[in-house]
């Protein structure tokens, strides 16, 4: 577990949109800590609510169309309530972001270096030239070769993994306590994806900050975060330290993604998908969100929603089964799978 | 930058031998009649209709007269430069008369394309920001309003409401009637006698502005890049005024430029009913008459503004738009 201090604490965060055709329950009392030096990991499908909790901390979803409850306490003020203004002054200065596609992300009719600039620019008052060489400095820093002349360059000039280092030293520039990362590797190559997770691990330790790493790909998370959240139609399956999460997954939902990402070193033939498909996040199933794709759901699964509890070690879970119930079964379908494997 | 200024340039050349070529064929090809006809009066001799003929050139053939027309464009005639030739109809030099009529032209297009920019953009912009609203919902009300209501009913009650010798309430009277005053005659009277066709023009351009610009802004605004813009934590006035209308703006640039160029042709509608005599009026005369000096002197005039604003519009975009340039 780590131990640095808690930089983010939210509890009971639920975000709805009301639309025509019924409330969208986008994220539903989800509640978590992340502290400095740490990588919490979200992972989840896509529509299970990893980037809206993140664009509802940061004031970047619509108030009007959005219905946000709960609180998200950064360092000790809720950033839920506080005036616009405010919030305004820690986005990018206290709690930086990136995002999924670098290539839509950058503005295409202004230069790389004038968008970091007017980054600096928008929290310090600090004379052009001075924000440029702070600039070219921390590009520098992320790994773009000739800094100095790429500063001049306009987006399309770059490649995609250039343009995801270049928001990265934007996220940098005015050294944030926390950065969010919002599938940061998903638009990018193979090999530049772990040239930009290896990125984001380095400037985590050299900045002493804390990231916030959203996405879909386990096998990410189990790289390089601390701390894993796995989300399931806007609510937390299961939560807790990497080795605990991977090496003794407790939810039946983390047991099927587990078993559907494929490795290498298993000679696998064929992928274990979950059944079925997520839910709509108008008609989320009563009781547990996941039973109606639960090979293992019985009597209280569809009635009752389980509680999402701490089950020891800081790892917690919401699934009716008992402890050894789980234990019993986890060890069953890893034998099946690796028998199926071989 | 440069070279690739002249070469669209050398372009405009083509451009205009081609238009002008055409519309002779046209003249000469299409079945309308001798001009010489008309212009000899009524019940000539064939001895005075041929001796017109051979006045105008109509005896030589059709490339003839088209290289005779070029040489005197390119290099004047008896009345100056460019040689344009004199009207069939009213037999008064094409060119003094396109001097004449040109600047009202003018004046209204360029006058009508300030009021339109300014309404439409302003208009489209507020819509989008204020979305859904009571204020949007005017606003595309009028632009509805602007682009159903036919010009020459605008013009109309406009002239009745606010005209001297209009018919509406009498406090409402503040503006000249129709007709045009030169601006090195009275800079004044010319602005007010402009200002009614100017806005009448306008109302139908700016409404599909207002609307051009919302439907923009609303989509630029739903960007990856205007997250990143808000996520960099710029204030709002920031991110819509200088990320999001940046990108909105450049395809009203296009539109903008071309909508210019075809008025320069001339606005008839607007003209004809605020008795303002330009480009437009006189084309559809000479177009009846079969004054061909005088709807060539129009074509020209037409195809050259349309092949320069394009230039323009391409210039502007290549600064607004970096992507175009290193293309």
């Amino acid at each position: 577990m780590p131990d640095g201090e808690v930089l983010l604490d939210v509890s009971g965060l639920s975000v709805r949109f009301p639309t025509s055709d019924g409330v969208v329950n986008a994220v539903d009392d989800l509640s978590f800590q992340v502290r400095r030096g740490e990588t919490f990991g979200i992972v989840g499908e896509s529509g299970s609510g990893k980037s809206v909790t993140n664009l509802a901390l940061l004031g970047l979803l619509n108030r009007r169309a959005a219905n946000i409850e709960g609180t998200a306490l950064f360092k000790g003020r809720d950033l839920l309530t506080m005036p616009p203004g405010e919030l305004r002054r820690i986005r990018g200065k206290e709690i930086a972001m990136i995002f999924q596609d670098p290539f839509a992300c950058l503005h295409p009719m202004y230069r790389v270096g004038d968008q970091l600039v007017e980054a600096i620019r928008a929290h310090e008052r600090v004379p052009r030239r001075q924000a440029a060489e702070r600039a070219i400095e921390v590009l520098a820093a992320v790994g773009i070769p000739k800094p100095r002349e790429r500063f001049r360059d306009y987006p399309h000039q770059y490649s995609g993994g250039m343009r995801q280092r270049a928001m990265i030293a934007m996220a940098l520039l005015l050294n944030p306590d926390v950065l969010i990362a919002d599938e940061p590797t998903t638009a990018l190559d193979v090999t530049v994806q772990a040239q930009i997770l290896e990125l984001i691990d380095r400037v985590k330790k050299e900045f002493d900050i804390a990231v916030v790493l959203i996405t879909h790909d386990l096998g990410v998370v189990a790289e390089v975060a601390q701390t894993v959240m796995v989300m399931y139609a806007g609510r937390a399956m299961e939560q807790g330290p990497r080795q605990q999460v991977f090496g003794k997954p407790l939810h039946p939902y983390t047991w099927g993604l587990l078993e559907s990402i494929p490795h290498v070193d298993q000679k696998v033939s064929r992928l274990v998908p979950i059944e079925g498909a997520p839910p709509s996040l108008i008609f989320v199933p009563p009781g547990c969100p996941f039973h109606p794709r639960c090979p293992h759901r019985f009597g209280p699964c569809d009635q009752k929603r389980p509680e999402f509890r701490d089950r020891g070690g800081g790892h917690a879970e919401a699934c009716h089964l008992s402890a050894d119930e789980k234990r019993t079964l986890w060890a069953e379908r890893q034998e099946r799978f690796t028998r199926a494997a071989v | 930058m440069a070279a690739y200024i002249v070469r669209r340039l050398v372009w405009v050349i083509v451009v205009l031998l081609a238009v002008t070529m055409i519309t002779f064929a046209i003249f000469y090809l299409l079945p309308t009649g001798d001009p010489a006809v008309r212009f000899a009066g009524k019940s000539p001799t064939p001895q005075v209709l041929e001796e017109v003929r051979r006045q105008f050139g109509l005896d030589k053939p059709w490339y003839a007269q088209y290289w005779h027309f070029l040489s005197d464009l390119t290099t004047g005639d008896k009345y100056g430069w460019p040689g344009l030739g004199f009207s069939f109809d009213t037999r008064i030099p094409v060119r003094e008369e396109l001097l004449e009529r040109a600047p009202r032209t003018l004046s209204l297009a360029f006058g009508a394309a300030i009021v339109w920019l300014t309404l439409g953009v302003t208009i489209g912009i507020v819509s989008a920001l204020r979305r859904g609203t009571l204020l949007d919902r005017a606003a595309m009300g009028f632009a509805l309003f602007g682009v159903s209501a036919p010009v020459f009913w605008l013009g109309l009650m406009a002239l009745w409401l606010f005209a001297e010798t209009g018919g509406g309430p009498d406090w409402l009277h503040f503006l000249p009637g129709t007709g045009y005053v030169p601006f090195s005659e009275s800079p004044s009277e010319w602005f007010t006698h402009l200002i009614m066709p100017w806005v009448v023009l306008a109302l139908l351009y700016a409404a599909f502005y207002a609307r051009m610009t919302r439907g923009n802004l609303l989509e630029t605004m739903g960007e990856d890049y205007i997250r990143t813009a808000r996520a960099k934590g710029l204030t709002e006035r920031r991110v819509v005024f200088k990320h999001g209308l940046r990108a909105s703006l450049t395809p009203i640039v296009t539109m903008f430029g071309m909508d210019i160029a075809l008025l320069v042709g001339g606005a008839v509608i607007t003209e004809t009913v605020f008795n303002i005599q330009g480009l437009g009026a006189w084309a559809v005369r000479a177009t009846f008459n079969q004054d061909l000096p005088a709807v060539v002197a129009v074509v020209v005039v037409s195809a050259f503004a349309v092949a320069i604003m394009n230039l323009l519009v391409d210039i502007v975009y290549a600064w607004l738009d970096p992507r175009v340039r290193y293309q």
